[in-house]
């Protein structure tokens, strides 16, 4: 059966670029979810004191 | 008429292939390791009580910090880092990265990493930490480094403020104390990259940076590591006599001070290439393990005498 799907038109990447674009989207995906973690961890310690309450 | 049309290859946008071992490159992972390192001895001797949280958000900070200096360096130094073989293999002079794409990441990473240690620790640590960035991209990377043969010793102040943000994280204000520290490092930096700057003496002049032995030889460079490396001896001893560490600290101080000068003298005194060489290497090796041992030196007396207060 023929492919009638149109040809993309602008910029189509290589397997490479696509691959280290991943690994670079992951990163920063990681960053920012330590960056969530420290704001979240420390607010715990200096804001709200949860971590510090008397049992 | 040109076959060739140079709009089209001028418009033609760049897919980057750069991987994330690029951009970590990018950090400068050795420099930052002695940072992190000095910055954590900071920590520990500090005085007072500093939460583990905000400790191990210090010390990220303050290495997201260096990497960040690290990265607008060589976004900065591309042209001359691709004509020295110590430095051709960065990633810039390799093509996987840009500058602009080094510099926004430099920017980006400098931003956050001033925002989150003012915000999650203090205002203090976080301006002396954009200072740092500051001291380190603008005054010598831009200014010093192709003007001066001082470069790296004004520029090393750069190097030695991060056990002061390390201290003003962990307490809220600045002493002494971190100006001893500040003061080590900084008299160990021209010992340890002029070392380095005999050996690499034909990178540098081929790339036009006017380090010590490009610009008045070998020589005068030799006394000049001597001459820093009596200075560094006594100030790396001086919190001894003045009574902020021990015995412990200070018999250590002077020995690993006597190796430093022996390795220093080694090089005063080895004129001959060959020999000359392999003195300029001992010397650059064991100032690094120089630095660190004393470092951890300190830190291990002020960890000894909280867990054996009885017998100290």
């Amino acid at each position: 059966m023929a492919d009638n799907r149109p040809e993309p038109d602008g910029i189509v990447l290589t397997e490479a670029q696509k691959r280290s674009r991943r690994r670079r989207s992951i990163a920063i995906a990681l960053a920012l979810g330590v960056l969530v973690v420290l704001f979240f961890a420390v607010t715990l310690v200096k804001g709200p004191a949860v971590l510090n309450r008397p049992l | 008429m040109s076959v060739v049309d140079h709009n089209a290859i001028e418009l033609a946008p760049r897919i980057s292939e750069a991987d994330v071992a690029d951009y970590i490159a990018l950090l400068k992972p050795r420099v930052m390791s002695l940072v992190v390192f000095t910055a954590l001895v900071a920590l520990v001797i500090a005085p007072g009580h500093v939460h583990p949280v905000l400790a191990i958000t210090s010390l990220l900070c303050i290495a997201v910090g260096a990497g960040a200096s690290g990265a607008l360096n060589m976004a900065l130094e591309g042209d001359i880092d691709a004509l020295m073989s110590r430095t051709a293999n960065r990633p810039i002079p390799r093509g996987r990265i840009t500058k602009p794409e080094a510099m926004a990441f430099g920017m980006t990473l400098a931003f956050f990493s001033v925002l989150t240690l003012g915000i999650l620790v203090n205002w203090i640590a976080g301006s002396l930490l954009a200072f740092t960035i500051f001291f380190y991209v603008v005054i010598y990377t831009m200014w010093l480094k192709r003007r001066t043969a001082q470069n790296i010793v004004i520029g090393g102040a750069a190097g030695s403020l991060p056990p002061v943000v390390a201290w003003a994280a962990a307490t809220g204000s600045l002493s002494v104390e971190p100006l001893l520290l500040f003061l080590i490092i900084f008299f160990w930096t021209p010992p340890h990259f002029w070392a380095l700057a005999l050996f690499r003496s034909d990178d540098y002049a081929r790339a036009g940076v006017p380090m010590l032995p490009v610009v008045a030889g070998p020589d005068a460079t030799r006394l000049q590591i001597l001459l820093y490396t009596i200075v560094l001896v006594a100030v790396a001893a001086a919190p001894w006599p003045l009574g902020y560490f021990d015995a412990i600290y200070g018999i250590a101080s002077l020995i690993l001070g006597a190796g430093m000068l022996a390795f220093a003298v080694n090089v005063y005194r080895r004129r001959a290439r060959a020999e000359s060489l392999r003195a300029t290497r001992k010397l650059f090796a064991f100032s690094i393990l120089y630095l660190f041992a004393l470092f951890a030196t300190l830190a291990l007396e002020v960890i000894f005498r909280a867990i054996a207060p009885t017998i100290w």
